[in-house]
């Protein structure tokens, strides 16, 4: 059993962590022509934004309720409330998400009040949805807070069953995919694909593949979201004949459809893995009712083929990884599946998954907690972030980028991690990276007896002929 | 070359091959021919040196497609990693410009890189359209004051071990005794210990392993004046004439270089191995024989005794993990009877070993550390490795790296033990990465993983190695 070590000390050094906050603010530019407006002061809103902008790489909307020194004081439901009608008639947007940040949740603003209010005041925008989540940033993690809106979106959109009449399995080729926010766009792209070629039809909430998967558009600007999933397909939910849920961090959400719907659910903790995408596809073959492809059972074997060719390598190796809890654990089960061991392993925040890790310890903290631990365990490799790039260069290590936020790298946001193709992919970065360590090296030897030129004074001797007598 | 030469060269009298037909090393068979030729023998045998400019005469795909592949490691000059080649042109074969091409190439080899001297291998087309490589290595020799070698060695002249021998015929016949060796560095004088001199012959130092093996006969005061080929220089080569004792090194295809210095020179020689603690020591006391000083007798032995406690104390955690592992070993060039000595320190049990290219010399020594009864493969062809291993529920499969890709495909624990690998087991160090490698793949999680089937297919286990 993983022994979870909470944090001790009152610095945080390098911090790992990224803010339940703009979490919740990313699930929300998931959905189609929508924007989340943060509740706070504009700077939680521009660090967000830059945040974001330098990962993706492309434009993010966001707002923000922009709380000032008297509204900080004196109460900020009307910020709310001005924010909401100014984003309603500038943008006409088909969803405003308002996460709140730390300092309105200390302030104890009422965001529900405030909603209300506008819904009073402001009856023409009656079709917009507003919905609140509460996720300051002294608690959680990026990954709790797009787990929080998730579910907020799921209780204010999707009707309960006896209500709106729908009925599970009502559309029988179609499935919900609640993914939590370990997965980038590229592995959403990858699920998608999954799930189609089993002739299902995947409604994934939210959708970032479609969003900020980076593609050029005709419209030349947009306030709001350019794609991610329709509003329209929440009020269908309730229809799909399954839900699958990837990512530990996406139960409590799962909870919440699987109540207002009934619609049965499949969980995985992760899709790194032959094991876990095994699992996965047999969950599809089963609600399909259809035959495996032959593309996925080649990419299945061509996985294992990977698995043996990479594991010279990636056998008995130390690695070192700080990442979100879904993201971390996923890992530590990928490389001990491999013989690998993670060594080193840090979450920023705690979240129930941490129990399951395949590591001895998992310590809740930031990448000094990295750095101490992979020093004192011999760590070769690095997984974590971009801010960890420099945690490895003082180690001496190489450093494998993932998770939030990666800045100094491209396309760090299209790279697909999970099913068997994205698991080969993983293996072969992993197994290069170690190849070029060059681990077994043998150190040169210099004979005291050598004859060789270049021992004395490190230079050849150039005079002498060696002409032969042919 | 001459197909006198070819004969004489095949017509080794020290080897146990070479039976009254004088017919030494088998024709390659059309059809089932496996492994090199002779110039890709005898570029793999001469490439470590170092400090050389190796040329290969000939169009692309001789040099293209070999070269800057073998693990050998140098302690300094790097020169022998730049792959050079004439990379002969249509142009230049039919108009007959190959030998002009090849004149101008060993200048600028010499210009660039100042060698210490330059390698010419000979490769088929040239030696088809007949080009003087002897005359133009001479006239470059005799113009430049750079030695230029030729290594007749087309590969339609037969097989990798012929172009071993080549390779070690043109050491013997231009670069050996050209010089005489080094003083002994004054540094290196000490207290009491005579020097004494000798040669390595067919150690390659794949990886760096013989720097595991170096610092021991340093420390007993033998001197290698040269490794053929390993981490050596040039100027090594040529003095190799004055040592005491040449010792073979796993592999007989030098064993021509011996036999000959040993006519010309009178020096003895043995054959013997560095893997595994019992063949190290064995190596070591080989040459306290031969060389009879009782000084370095009694120094080797506690030197011996030293070196085995630590390794043995150092091994037996591994030996914990590895005990009782069934191991299948089919190795090419590393003879068997050293490997099957190193497995069964680490406590494995070796239940059939390849013995295509034993002499019934090795076959009699592997039947010794193994028993009577032991399995000898003759033919090792995958079908036959793959039943022998499900029928003697094998663990791990030790051979080459050919054969690397037949073991996974069939699901089945490697090691690979072949000169492309990337790790050294030589000496009593290199015992540790040996243990640790065959633990490694042993322990590994992913032959459980990749040998379950799809959960959604029930009772299929096509896998050849499944059972196991």
């Amino acid at each position: 059993m993983v022994e979870i070590l909470k944090r001790k000390k009152a610095l945080s050094v390098n911090p790992l962590k990224s803010s339940q906050t703009v979490g919740a603010a990313l699930a929300f530019l998931g959905l189609h022509r929508s924007i989340p407006m943060l509740h706070g002061s504009q700077g939680c809103t521009a660090f967000g934004k830059v945040f974001f902008v330098r990962h993706f790489r492309e434009p993010i909307p966001l707002q923000t309720t922009a709380m000032d020194q008297v509204s900080s004081v004196m109460g900020s439901e009307d910020n709310v409330v001005e924010g909401l009608k100014t984003l309603c008639e500038k943008s006409k947007p088909e969803l405003i998400g308002v996460p709140t940040t730390g300092l309105a949740e200390t302030q104890g603003s009422d965001v529900k009040m405030a909603i209300r209010m506008f819904r009073k005041n402001y009856p023409e925008y009656e079709h917009i949805p507003c919905i609140p989540v509460t996720t300051p940033d002294f608690t959680g993690c990026l990954e709790s807070g797009f787990a929080l809106a998730t579910e907020a979106m799921i209780n204010e959109l999707v009707p309960e069953a006896e209500k709106a009449g729908t009925r599970p399995g009502k559309r029988p080729r179609q499935v919900t995919v609640l993914a939590g926010s370990s997965h980038t766009p590229g592995d959403l792209e990858a699920i998608r694909d999954m799930i189609e070629s089993f002739g299902l039809r995947p409604v994934i909430i939210p959708d970032l593949s479609d969003s900020l998967d980076g593609h050029l558009t005709d419209i030349d600007f947009s306030p709001l979201t350019i794609g991610g999933s329709p509003v329209s397909e929440f009020a269908n939910l309730g229809d799909s004949k399954a839900t699958l849920v990837i990512g530990a961090s996406m139960n409590k959400a799962a909870g919440a459809l699987q109540g207002r719907t009934g619609v049965p659910d499949w969980r995985f903790d992760h899709l790194m893995g032959l094991e876990a995408v095994d699992e996965f596809i047999r969950a599809l073959v089963e609600i399909s009712g259809n035959e495996v492809p032959e593309k996925i059972e080649r990419s299945r074997a061509q996985l294992q083929d990977a698995m043996l060719d990479t594991h010279f390598m990636l056998g008995m190796s130390r690695f070192a990884v700080a990442a979100d809890p879904d993201l971390l654990n996923a890992f530590s089960h990928l490389l001990a599946s491999m013989g690998a061991e993670t060594v080193a392993a840090v979450a920023p925040a705690n979240a129930p998954v941490l129990k399951k890790i395949n590591a001895e310890k998992v310590c809740i903290g930031d990448l000094e907690e990295l750095e101490k631990n992979a020093r004192a365990n011999a760590a070769e490799i690095i997984i974590s972030n971009s801010h960890a790039v420099d945690t490895a260069s003082r180690l001496g290590l190489p450093i494998l980028r993932a998770g939030f936020p990666q800045y100094d790298l491209l396309g760090g946001y299209q790279r697909v991690w999970i099913g068997y193709q994205g698991t080969r992919q993983t293996l072969f970065d992993l197994a290069n990276i170690l190849l070029s360590l060059e681990r077994g090296e043998i150190h040169p030897y210099r004979s005291i007896y050598a004859q060789k030129p270049e021992y004395q004074n490190g230079g050849a001797e150039t005079s002498e002929d060696s002409r032969l007598q042919h | 070359m001459k197909q006198k030469d070819i004969t004489a060269l095949l017509d080794e009298p020290a080897c146990n091959h070479n039976k009254k037909s004088k017919s030494g090393c088998a024709k390659p068979k059309p059809g089932s021919a496996a492994g090199g030729c002779a110039f890709d023998g005898a570029q793999i045998a001469l490439l470590p040196i170092a400090d050389v400019a190796h040329i290969v005469h000939g169009s692309i795909a001789c040099a293209g497609s070999s070269w800057d592949n073998r693990g050998t490691r140098s302690s300094g000059s790097t020169l022998y990693k730049i792959g050079m080649t004439t990379d002969l042109t249509e142009q230049d074969i039919v108009m007959g410009r190959g030998e002009k091409r090849l004149f101008h190439s060993i200048k600028q080899a010499i210009d660039t890189y100042q060698p210490a001297a330059v390698f010419v291998y000979n490769t088929c087309i040239p030696a088809l359209v007949g080009d003087d490589i002897d005359a133009v290595c001479k006239s470059a020799n005799d113009k430049w004051g750079v030695s230029v070698v030729p290594v007749d060695a087309a590969g339609f002249y037969g097989t990798k071990n012929l172009g071993n021998r080549i390779a070690g015929e043109s050491m013997v016949k231009y670069v050996v005794g050209t010089r005489e060796p080094d003083p002994l560095p004054p540094s290196s004088v000490k207290e009491g210990i005579t020097v004494h001199d000798v040669n390595l012959i067919g150690e390659y130092n794949i990886a760096g392993e013989l720097w595991h093996v170096l610092p021991l006969l340093d420390e007993l005061g033998l001197r290698v004046l040269c490794t053929l080929s390993g981490d050596a220089r040039f100027r090594e080569v040529q003095t190799m004439h004055r040592a005491k004792v040449n010792m073979m090194v796993c592999s007989k295809a030098m064993i021509n270089v011996a036999r000959k210095l040993k006519d010309a020179f009178g020096t003895v020689w043995f054959e013997g191995s560095f893997y595994g603690v019992t063949d190290v020591s064995k190596a070591l006391r080989d040459f306290a024989r031969l060389i009879d000083d009782p000084d370095l007798t009694q120094r080797t032995e506690s030197l011996i005794s030293r070196e085995e406690a630590r390794i043995d104390q150092a091994l037996e955690p591994w030996r914990e993990r590895l005990r009782g592992k069934r191991v299948l070993l089919y190795t090419g060039g590393v003879k068997s009877w050293s490997i099957i000595s190193a497995l069964q320190d680490l406590g494995m049990h070796v239940v059939a070993t390849g013995t295509k290219k034993s002499t019934e010399e090795d076959k009699a020594r592997i039947r010794e550390l193994m028993g009577e009864d032991v399995k000898m493969l003759e033919d090792g062809n995958p079908r036959a490795l793959l039943k022998l291993v499900r029928d003697e529920n094998v663990d791990i499969l030790i051979a080459g790296g050919r054969n690397m890709y037949t073991a996974l495909k069939a699901r089945l624990p490697f090691l690979d033990i072949n000169q492309e690998r990337d790790f050294g087991y030589e000496g009593y160090t290199g015992m540790i990465e040996l243990a640790r490698q065959l633990a490694l793949t042993v322990e590994c999680p992913v032959w459980e993983a990749v040998r379950r089937p799809a959960p959604w297919k029930k009772n299929l286990q096509k896998a050849a190695g499944a059972e196991t």
